[in-house]
């Protein structure tokens, strides 16, 4: 039992947030669905948000799809190794941050509006709207889902690509009868996980997006709450995001795990579908164009701030300020998220390896990650209407901040750390039981060596996301509480460019070095 | 007649030299310690490899330079011979033609030849529904369909029970009898290379040490390596 409680404290928790949220969201959103059918507005936002997210999910996974199958082919060429790191980057660059960087390249005055003035074009279409929606979640996606799909690749057994060479498969034959069928089920995954993120994207939309014709309802609910202070229309918003949040996430959920594929003999085996030069061509195309398209937006960002105002900027207080405030609600939230994710998953090895109950171990870990069906700004509104009976809301501001960011970073904790954490388990258990090792011993000789790179990581992991995050933060935020990409944020919206430029690249820089000195500092110099 | 002639590889640690001679239907089994060179071997006549030196001839052509696809030659692996998503009929048909376009004629064809292989009935199953003697058995009517005259066995049946391997080479030999298939087997078992090889190669530390008569070869004199292989011979 004892390796239980942790575990069923974490879900308690868990369970008490939703229930409570649904609880206040139920009781102050108008009864009668009614009104979302007949309100013009609402069936807009909704529409909206729906399209948005499939445009941004076909880019996205779209793309991936040759790029991966580009780097899965190419498995040998300078840098290749520099550009996967590459592609891990827009995960910790701060949302906001990449925004400007994408404002900087794609916008009015951007780089590319530029070049082509340059060459007599006219300027080109107007980013603000779907446009700009579409740029920013493929900057943040596209990497996300090369990422998703390149370690299919890796399951394919060598002996397959042997016994293609053999029958004499040409490229288009390898990748109808080989590669698709073994992709798609990722395909299909990463989809869904890009379509969710989408869906729930509120720092992009509140950005870039623009009037009622380009916001989704995470930004309606802001909207209602911070402008219109309408606490019942917040209320059924967030009830309608939490509505179309399950529905999807039982989608994803029906199309089911990957079918599982047993590794090969392990030697690399050369493709046979490698020689022609147009496919060569081809694929260094995709893989340089994809380098390129990351690097710009982070690039603008360090010319843009190295350029900038800097000591004017440096000089000011409430800089330090706010990003003293980011620092200590990131650490906060990263030790809250890390020591959940822990906790529950101690719990669900127990279930797995010496329990053998598979279903219960599988849904302690899925309901750490079922927080992502209620999305940031529908715990904050559901926090702000418990909080409210109780005096200034706002004076909660950085618990909250806090207590959402963990929620938010558990999901990703509990990826980084499962498979490690059961890994032992199921290694190592029987040993440590017939030596008798037990407790702090265990901990010392077993778990900490082998575990301090994924910790180290997945603390690094969440406190660069808790960092970067411009959401409950906006709609709690005020003159006293102001975290960095809150800040940033401002000065974006009043047209401090300059300002703004030398603040993105010190939230940059912060969350940037916080990820790396958490991930030294735990996880040690020899990483995983 | 399979002929692989002074042909050299190296590998980081490692060179390796093969020089061997199989008559056309001939069987002859390669036995030796793991990490010796028996696949590697396998991989220069399949074209999986190339040697920096020296020829590979089938039949009397030289194929050294030619792609694995072209040369008359079917490999059977240990493992993953089948695609998992594709059923055993498709398995097969794949070695008719490599996208699938199969006719009704190469249809029954394959039908014919998971008969040969006592898999009739059993076309539209799926790798997973198979046990690992009936999926080698796929493999090997894929390999009857393809209709190439050389066979290269990589331990196919290591991973099947005393029984089942037994009865696998039962059929390979009969197989290979009536398509006249000159065949390599890999094995770690001597035991096989009794049951299904005229001959039989020992290979150690990248080359062949020894060939001769199984029986020759399996009473283990011909070299210390292989008397250390073998241990203590049974009669």
């Amino acid at each position: 039992m004892g390796r239980l409680a942790p575990c069923l404290g974490v879900l308690a928790v868990l369970g008490v947030t939703v229930v409570a949220t649904l609880g206040a969201l139920l009781l102050t959103a108008p009864a009668g669905w009614s009104d979302v059918v007949h309100d013009v507005y609402l069936r807009r936002v909704v529409a909206f948000t729906f399209w948005q997210a499939s445009l941004s999910t076909l880019v996205s996974v779209g793309l991936a799809l040759p790029v991966a199958r580009a780097l899965a082919r190419r498995e040998r060429f300078p840098g290749r190794d520099w550009l996967l790191r590459l592609l891990g980057l827009p995960l910790v660059v701060p949302t906001i941050v990449a925004v400007f960087g994408i404002v900087a390249i794609y916008g009015q005055n951007g780089l590319l509006n530029r070049l082509a003035g340059a060459v007599g074009l006219g300027p080109g279409q107007y980013l603000y709207g779907l446009p700009g929606i579409l740029i920013a979640h493929a900057f943040f996606n596209l990497p996300l889902a090369i990422r998703l799909l390149l370690p299919v690749w890796q399951s394919v057994p060598g002996e397959s690509w042997r016994l293609a060479a053999q029958l004499g498969m040409s490229g288009g034959q390898v990748w109808r009868l080989v590669e698709w069928p073994l992709v798609r089920h990722a395909v299909a995954q990463a989809a869904g996980l890009v379509f969710m993120l989408c869906f729930t994207s509120f720092a992009v939309v509140l950005t870039l997006g623009g009037g009622p014709a380009a916001t989704t309802i995470e930004v309606a609910i802001y909207q209602a709450l911070r402008f219109d202070f309408d606490l019942a229309r917040a209320g059924l918003l967030a009830l309608l995001q939490v509505v179309c949040c399950l529905g999807i996430a039982a989608a994803v959920q029906a199309m089911g795990r990957p079918q599982w594929v047993e590794p090969g003999a392990g030697r690399a085996h050369a493709r046979p579908d490698l020689g022609g030069r147009v496919t060569q061509v081809l694929d260094y195309t995709c893989i340089a164009l994809v380098a390129v398209a990351t690097l710009l937006p982070i690039g603008a960002v360090l010319s843009a701030g190295l350029a900038g105002p800097v000591f004017a900027v440096l000089g000011d207080p409430r800089l330090w300020s706010s990003a003293l405030l980011s620092l200590g609600i990131a650490l906060s939230a990263s030790t809250l998220a890390v020591l959940a994710a822990v906790a529950l998953l101690i719990g669900s090895r127990e279930l797995r390896v010496v329990r053998y109950r598979e279903g219960l171990a599988d849904a302690a870990e899925l309901s750490g990650s079922a927080v992502l069906v209620i999305p940031p700004l529908v715990l904050g509104t559901g926090a702000f209407l418990l909080l409210r009976p109780l005096g200034d809301a706002f004076a909660w501001a950085p618990a909250i901040v806090i207590g959402v960011n963990a929620l938010m970073g558990l999901p990703y904790a509990i990826r980084v750390l499962g498979p490690p954490m059961t890994r032992i388990a199921s290694q190592h258990e029987r040993l440590c039981a017939s030596l008798g090792l037990r407790g702090f011993a265990r901990l010392r000789l077993v778990e900490w060596p082998l575990l301090r790179a994924p910790l180290g990581l997945a603390a690094a992991l969440c406190a660069a996301l808790s960092t970067g995050d411009l959401g409950v933060i906006a709609l709690f935020g005020s003159q006293d509480t102001t975290t960095l990409p809150l800040l940033l944020y401002q000065r974006l919206a009043s047209y401090q460019m300059g300002e703004a430029a030398v603040t993105a690249l010190v939230l940059l820089a912060l969350s940037l070095g916080l990820f790396a000195a958490l991930e030294r500092a735990i996880g040690g110099r020899a990483r995983a | 007649m399979l002929e692989v002639e002074r042909a050299t590889l190296r590998y980081p640690g490692m060179s390796l030299s093969f020089d061997l001679r199989v008559e056309a239907g001939e069987c002859v089994a390669v036995i030796g310690p793991s990490g010796a060179g028996k696949s590697t071997l396998l991989a220069l006549i399949a074209g999986f490899e190339r040697p920096l030196t020296g020829r590979v001839r089938i039949a009397g052509e030289d194929v050294t330079d030619w792609p694995a696809a072209r040369r008359p030659v079917t490999t059977l692996f240990q493992e993953h011979n089948l695609f998992a998503h594709l059923d055993a009929a498709a398995n097969v048909g794949l070695g008719i033609h490599p996208g699938l376009r199969l006719g009704a004629a190469d249809k029954a064809r394959v039908e014919a030849a998971l008969e040969q292989v006592g898999l009739g009935g059993f076309a539209t199953r799926l790798p997973a529904t198979l046990s690992g003697g009936q999926r080698q058995r796929v493999a090997l009517a894929r390999a009857l369909v393809r209709h190439r005259p050389v066979l290269l066995l990589d331990e196919p049946f290591a991973a099947l029970g005393p029984a089942q391997r037994r009865e696998m080479l039962a059929l390979v030999d009969t197989l290979r009898r009536a398509e006249s298939l000159t065949t390599l087997l890999v094995s770690h078992h001597p035991q096989d290379a009794a049951l299904a090889a005229e001959r039989t190669a020992f290979v150690s530390g990248g080359g062949i040490l020894a060939i001769g008569p199984t029986p020759e070869v399996l009473s283990g004199r011909a070299r210390p390596e292989l008397t250390a292989y073998l241990g203590e011979v049974e009669a």
